[in-house]
């Protein structure tokens, strides 16, 4: 069954106070919609259930990304173009630059949206691994005002997230200092265009005299939404990595991470690849255990 | 403001303005109605084709203020003020572009179905990057199936439009966007 557009109103406001207004005075009942290469599929299919929706396409305050000495803070609405195109990113955050170049296809990131991807909420996301890893901050907003969670605790369950029916999702703040860090980010997926997750990590790590002070684990597809991996990083902290740590961090990943069988891969899949990516990354750490 | 397409006037549907290759057109239609069903049902413009209908294939590509869009996931009223270029723009008085006398020459266009949405991909790669090289070409096209030529004749098509610029004058660093001179 095809969606039918004349079973949904669809509104266009120029400013983003509007969209607030809207949200405010009928919570709940609008759905933003930005780029939409999630809501629109489900429209083409006849699914899409929203009776009204708003567009926040257009309204320049929620796509400028912007950059102080401290950070860098991606309007919701900034599509994965803008973010390969942006040089803070690409130079600070490569991690964030190489999922965004993952997004589906050129036309697909010309209109998705950095928000889009969060709030859609997929447990694939291709940019949260890179966002949990960089430490991101998501800054939502309304008419009562602004507030900041960390992205770690944004999701709450599959496809849920802390957003309130009046809030709309403003920026991603990432903190500049991840310069001198190492990093990791790799997907495994079916083919290299196009394809969903099968399993995905992201890492950030820091060493003093070979050993980790700082670890940031970001996992997709690995539990019911994007996830840090907190105890599998407890198990690094303070650790010089050599094969026995590597080692030691697996039961900690493996008892927090809920991967399920589904139509793109195994839960038994899943849990083997995420400790390869944690044993690949450990490894680039320390080049010289690989040769041992 | 050129012609109104449609006959009889909806009054709770938005009057919609947008310019598709060149030409001014006001529609009257659902907000949420896709781009590409207002192109082919309404603008008669049905040289942009349906694959997927989910932003999987690329077959309803068009460009929107110079960017590369799936036509199937645009609701027309995001594209209100918007410059469309769809296959039909391409060809200029009658001659046809560079691209499509490429894939006419080197076999890039069987069924015929992709071909248009093919074309706008490539398109937008050689206005951005006119010599790309073979990994660009695929990366530009990954979001574009072929179920006839096995991709090989379409890259092809598109590396030897881009060649004869190569011959030409240095023109390595220029930004312009590629006219349909040819």
């Amino acid at each position: 069954m095809r969606g039918n557009a004349a079973m949904h109103d669809l509104i266009a406001p120029s400013e983003l106070g509007a969209v607030l207004q809207l949200l405010a005075a009928e919570p709940g009942a609008w759905t933003p919609i930005a780029g939409g290469t999630e809501l629109m599929v489900a429209f083409s299919a006849g699914h899409l259930a929203a009776p009204k929706l708003v567009s926040l396409w257009g309204i320049p305050d929620l796509r400028s990304i912007g950059v102080t000495p401290a950070s860098i803070s991606i309007g919701a609405a900034a599509t994965f173009l803008d973010l390969r195109r942006n040089a803070t990113i690409a130079s600070e955050f490569p991690l964030l630059a190489k999922a965004a170049s993952w997004i589906g296809s050129v036309a697909n990131q010309g209109r998705a949206t950095l928000g889009g991807n969060l709030v859609n909420g997929s447990p694939a996301a291709d940019s949260s691994p890179a966002l949990l890893a960089y430490d991101a901050d998501i800054e939502i907003i309304s008419v009562r005002g602004r507030r900041r969670v960390p992205y770690s605790a944004f999701h709450t369950g599959y496809k849920r997230n802390v957003l309130l029916p009046d809030e709309l999702l403003y920026a991603i703040h990432l903190p500049r200092r991840f310069a001198r860090h190492a990093s990791y980010l790799r997907k495994v997926g079916t083919r290299r265009a196009m394809a969903i997750a099968k399993v995905a990590l992201g890492a950030t790590a820091l060493l003093e005299n070979g050993v980790v002070r700082e670890i940031r684990l970001g996992a997709a597809s690995l539990a019911p939404f994007p996830t840090r991996l907190w105890q599998t990083e407890a198990a690094l902290l303070g650790q010089t990595v050599t094969r026995e740590t590597m080692q030691s961090a697996h039961p900690a990943l493996l008892a927090e991470i809920k991967p399920i069988n589904d139509i793109r891969s195994t839960a038994e899949y899943r849990r083997q690849v995420a400790a390869n990516l944690l044993d690949e990354f450990l490894l680039s750490l320390n080049p010289e255990e690989s040769q041992s | 403001m050129s012609k109104s397409v449609r006959a009889t006037f909806h009054e709770r549907w938005p009057t919609i303005q947008f310019r598709v290759n060149g030409e001014a057109k006001v529609i009257n239609v659902p907000p949420m109605k896709r781009l590409l069903d207002v192109l082919r049902e309404d603008l008669q413009l049905t040289g942009t084709k349906e694959g997927c209908g989910e932003g999987e294939c690329g077959s309803c590509s068009v460009r929107m203020n110079g960017e590369l869009v799936n036509s199937c996931l645009v609701p027309v009223l995001q594209a209100e003020g918007a410059e469309i270029q769809t296959v039909e723009g391409l060809a200029l008085k009658g001659e046809l572009h560079p691209l499509q006398r490429s894939f006419l020459e080197h076999g890039g266009a069987q069924c015929g179905i992709c071909t248009p949405g093919m074309l706008m991909a490539s398109a937008q790669l050689l206005e951005q990057n006119p010599h790309p090289d073979e990994i660009q070409i695929r990366e530009a096209l990954a979001g574009n199936l072929c179920r006839c030529t096995g991709f090989m004749r379409i890259f092809e098509s598109v590396a030897a439009a881009s060649a004869p610029e190569r011959t030409g004058a240095t023109a390595e660093s220029t930004t312009e966007p590629s006219n349909h001179a040819g």
